[in-house]
């Protein structure tokens, strides 16, 4: 089971950069918190989604 | 009795009421409240009495600024050192509401000058156009607080530069305009020390105030915001939103000194 923003997403095996394209996040625009810890923009590439992941993704939108 | 007036001890009479130890047009404080002049003194009050319209001593107005927040917040407060990144419409505010508070530090980063543009929504004034916004910003807070230790950064923040920047912060606030900005901030900060972020997304244009909310998102990031309102045409950045925004943003900056983590 993989925790997306508190839903339960099926996207086990997948790269992470693979599925946030996929669901049209702009990676210039978000932070990832990946099961507890801050994940670098470098890192969006190499890290696979495994079961029993918890990630939260904050997208900003401009304005201040 | 014993009691204080104006930080000097003083004995008055049992049954004495303030409306005899001051003049009938003063303001008079007693331990952090306004205080109607019939009130009956009582042993050990902590008496302030200010003439209306004059400037009370430094040490006074330190008292009577602090005296309102009382001691478990001015503690709290004063001690604490908070970063405001970016002195627009959110920051400005920002800065100007945690200088009310009393926060002992404020590092104000900006890289801008005060353009009219700006007058809409941000704390500055017509003087102050053209002045660069950490000059301005400065000025406006020892103004509010003349005891505030205020340390400036005139850069635009970036992932090499920021970290230096807000190194001296417990708590640092992200008050960009730019969405790409926000998230560098956000994760440059949380990835490279062990600070509270706390930041915003969506207070464009003049949907409901009730939209905007604040969300612990992330265990060391907070965000504020309706998180869809986009500034651009047609949805401009307007007072009211911004400022509930930076509202939203100091106060929980105020929670988070005071151990109340969870939203």
């Amino acid at each position: 089971m993989i925790k997306i923003n508190g839903k339960i997403v099926d996207a086990t095996g997948m790269i992470l950069s693979d599925y946030l394209s996929r669901e049209n996040y702009i990676n210039t625009r978000i932070a990832i918190e990946y099961n507890g810890e801050i994940l670098p923009k470098s890192r969006y590439s190499d890290t696979i989604i495994n079961d029993g992941d918890i990630i939260e993704i904050v997208c900003f939108v401009g304005g201040g | 009795m014993r009691v204080l007036v104006n930080l000097k001890e003083q004995f008055v009479d049992d049954n004495s009421r303030i409306c005899d130890i001051c003049s009938a047009d003063d303001v008079v404080v007693v331990d952090g409240y306004n205080v109607m002049h019939d009130t009956t003194i009582s042993e050990s009050m902590d008496i302030i009495i200010v003439s209306k319209g004059q400037m009370p001593t430094e040490e006074m107005l330190y008292r009577m600024m602090t005296s309102r927040n009382g001691d478990v917040v001015n503690k709290a407060v004063s001690s604490a050192s908070v970063a405001v990144c970016g002195l627009g419409g959110l920051g400005s505010n920002i800065a100007c509401m945690l200088a009310r508070l009393g926060i002992g530090q404020l590092i104000l980063i900006d890289y801008d000058v005060v353009e009219p543009t700006n007058l809409n929504r941000q704390a500055y004034y017509i003087s102050d156009i053209g002045k660069s916004k950490t000059r301005a910003m400065s000025d406006r807070i020892l103004m509010i607080n003349p005891y505030i230790k205020i340390s400036v950064v005139d850069k635009k923040l970036n992932a090499d530069n920021i970290m230096d920047s807000i190194k001296c912060a417990d708590i640092v606030v992200e008050a960009f305009d730019d969405a790409d900005s926000k998230a560098m901030l956000v994760e440059t900060v949380l990835e490279n020390s062990k600070k509270i972020v706390v930041a915003s997304s969506g207070m464009a244009g003049y949907g409901s105030s009730n939209d905007i909310v604040t969300k612990r998102v992330f265990n060391r990031l907070y965000v504020v915001g309706d998180g869809t309102s986009e500034a651009k045409c047609g949805s401009g950045l307007m007072s009211p939103r911004v400022n509930i925004n930076a509202g939203h943003q100091a106060n929980m900056v105020l929670r988070i000194l005071l151990g109340n983590m969870e939203e």
